[in-house]
């Protein structure tokens, strides 16, 4: 799902975009969240990078890495799981890169999305389409 | 308390001051997501990790919080600046009130 | 690592033409905390008979970030488990008030037993595999109860054990007394089992480097095991793991630690001989 927010405010909030989403449910709990970091501020399409596998061997460890210069904190979402909440990070004055990695569950191909705030208060996120392979065998 | 919980923690024993390092954590644990259901078809409740955080010399590094889509055996690294001698403390705290600690003193040199 | 693109070309091809013979291993290499050098691509054995033009490890079919998992001992969370059976090796257990460290000093001393496994044991007149001589020093020597068979404080301390062997080539024996045993387990490999009708030949000896729907075959080596499994997120033994693909060809399965499944263990593990210990490995 490729809108942003800032096309989000520009129709006048949340509410009449998620009834103009195909899977609006879905998209309105990412949304949501996204709000609720942001306070419902702008949210710029470049300032935080993710990377994560293009495929996934398998969703239940999947590596991420998150990042953006200056960074008071990075949320990450995964909008297609159960519940689309991952992690929060908020740097503190002792770290040395506003930059993290771990493992984190896809219940499916879907997009992962971070969102960070900006130590200057503006907000910026990104996004990233991992394709999670279903196994032929799972002996 | 989840059975068989075990940090570990890789952070180098030295560094010079000022120096940006990197920290690896590891810590034994299902994170039982609340999504999985047991043979009998009954939910199998929610039971994870749900914060973690590193701090030196009582300073904020990093502050993690963490959802039931973290991996089985959290994983985390990040890196921190090192102003002076002293002792790294990690620190996750379970959904069922555990919380788990580890120190690593770290010399500057 | 320069294969990436391929391999993923090769992955979005499979999943819409899921026949299409694409993907093979890659080329890349192992060393594992920038000092243990890992063989893992080995001149076949003799008794292969060309069955095998070269004997791959299950680590080169698998993605980058899959196989970085397995290239530090940090990042690979099988080491978790090793390191509780660190702990288990110095506790004394059962009647005796021993533990494995009492007889047997420190687990490094293990430096090479898991090449050898399955191996012959005179005194038994049987093969055992590395649990079962695990269970034999808990019954007689600790006075301690048998662990069930792939139960996790087996495998986790079957894990610590390979760990100490890291590198070191697999070297089973095939002859000798060893002999009936790895004919019985030549036999399994080659039967068609189940509703699916497939031999352990079918997929890793024909099929390895296809996919069998989104799952990228490997040649099916044991060297690898206890082996950490992304899709359960715990080491994994080696019988509990044959059990899962003879379930999948849909065959009523013979049990962890059944002699079936020790022969089979025998004669896969000959199969891999040359290849380096990688025991706890990462997979998906």
């Amino acid at each position: 799902m490729d809108f942003t927010r800032r096309e989000t405010m520009a129709i006048g909030g949340a509410a009449l975009l998620v009834a103009s989403l195909p899977r609006g449910a879905q998209a309105a709990t990412v949304d949501e969240l996204i709000a609720e970091f942001t306070g419902g501020a702008d949210v710029a399409d470049s300032g935080v990078e993710l990377t994560a596998p293009e495929i996934a061997e398998n969703g239940n460890t999947v590596p991420i890495e998150v990042s953006a210069e200056s960074a008071e904190a990075i949320m990450v979402l995964a909008a297609g799981n159960p519940t689309p909440p991952v992690a929060t990070f908020t740097f503190g004055p002792l770290a040395a890169s506003h930059y993290a990695s771990t493992r984190i569950r896809l219940a499916g191909t879907q997009d992962v999305i971070a969102v960070a705030k900006l130590s200057d208060g503006t907000f910026a996120r990104t996004s990233k389409n991992v394709k999670v392979t279903i196994g032929g065998c799972g002996g | 308390m989840a059975e068989g919980v075990r940090p570990r923690v890789k952070v180098p024993r030295s560094a010079s001051a000022g120096d940006a390092i990197t920290i690896k954590t590891l810590i034994s644990h299902p994170m039982e997501s609340g999504q999985r259901k047991d043979s009998d078809g009954n939910t199998i409740p929610r039971s994870i990790i749900n914060r973690f955080t590193c701090e030196f010399n009582g300073e904020s590094v990093v502050d993690v919080k963490m959802e039931p889509a973290i991996s089985t055996n959290p994983y985390f690294e990040f890196e921190a600046t090192v102003p002076e001698a002293g002792e790294f403390k990690f620190t996750w705290y379970d959904d069922d009130g555990s919380v788990y600690e580890e120190t690593k003193a770290i010399e500057v040199g | 690592m320069k294969t990436r693109t391929m391999t993923v070309a090769a992955a979005l091809f499979a999943l819409s033409a899921p026949a299409l013979t694409a993907g093979g291993a890659d080329d890349d290499n192992l060393t594992i905390n920038g000092n243990i050098e890992m063989t893992t691509k080995a001149e076949p054995a003799a008794h292969l008979d060309g069955a095998l033009p070269e004997v791959i490890s299950g680590w080169h079919f698998r993605s980058d970030e899959t196989q970085e998992l397995e290239m530090d001992d940090f990042d690979n969370p099988g080491m978790i488990f090793v390191d509780q059976a660190r702990e288990a090796w110095n506790t004394a257990e059962g009647s005796e008030g021993k533990s494995c460290a009492d007889c047997h000093n420190e687990p490094e001393s293990m430096a090479g037993v898991r090449t050898v496994y399955p191996k012959w044991n005179e005194e038994a007149g049987e093969v055992r595999t590395i649990q079962m001589q695990m269970n034999d020093c808990r019954e007689n020597r600790m006075g301690a109860e048998p662990w069930k068979y792939d139960a996790s404080a087996a495998i986790n301390m079957e894990a610590l054990i390979s760990s100490v062997s890291r590198g070191m080539p697999m070297d089973v024996a095939t002859d000798g007394p060893a002999q009936e045993t790895w004919e019985q387990g030549k036999e399994i490999y080659y039967t068609r089992y189940g509703k699916l009708e497939l031999a352990c030949a079918s997929c890793h000896e024909l099929n390895y480097g296809n996919y069998i729907r989104a799952d990228h075959l490997s040649q099916g080596h044991t060297n690898g095991f206890p082996t950490y499994r992304l899709k359960n997120a715990k080491l994994n033994g080696q019988h509990s793991r044959f059990k899962g693909c003879v379930r999948d060809t849909r065959a009523e399965t013979f049990s962890p630690g059944s002699p079936e499944f020790v022969a089979l263990e025998l004669y896969v593990a000959s199969r891999g001989n040359g290849l380096s210990v990688e025991g706890p490995s990462v997979r998906n």
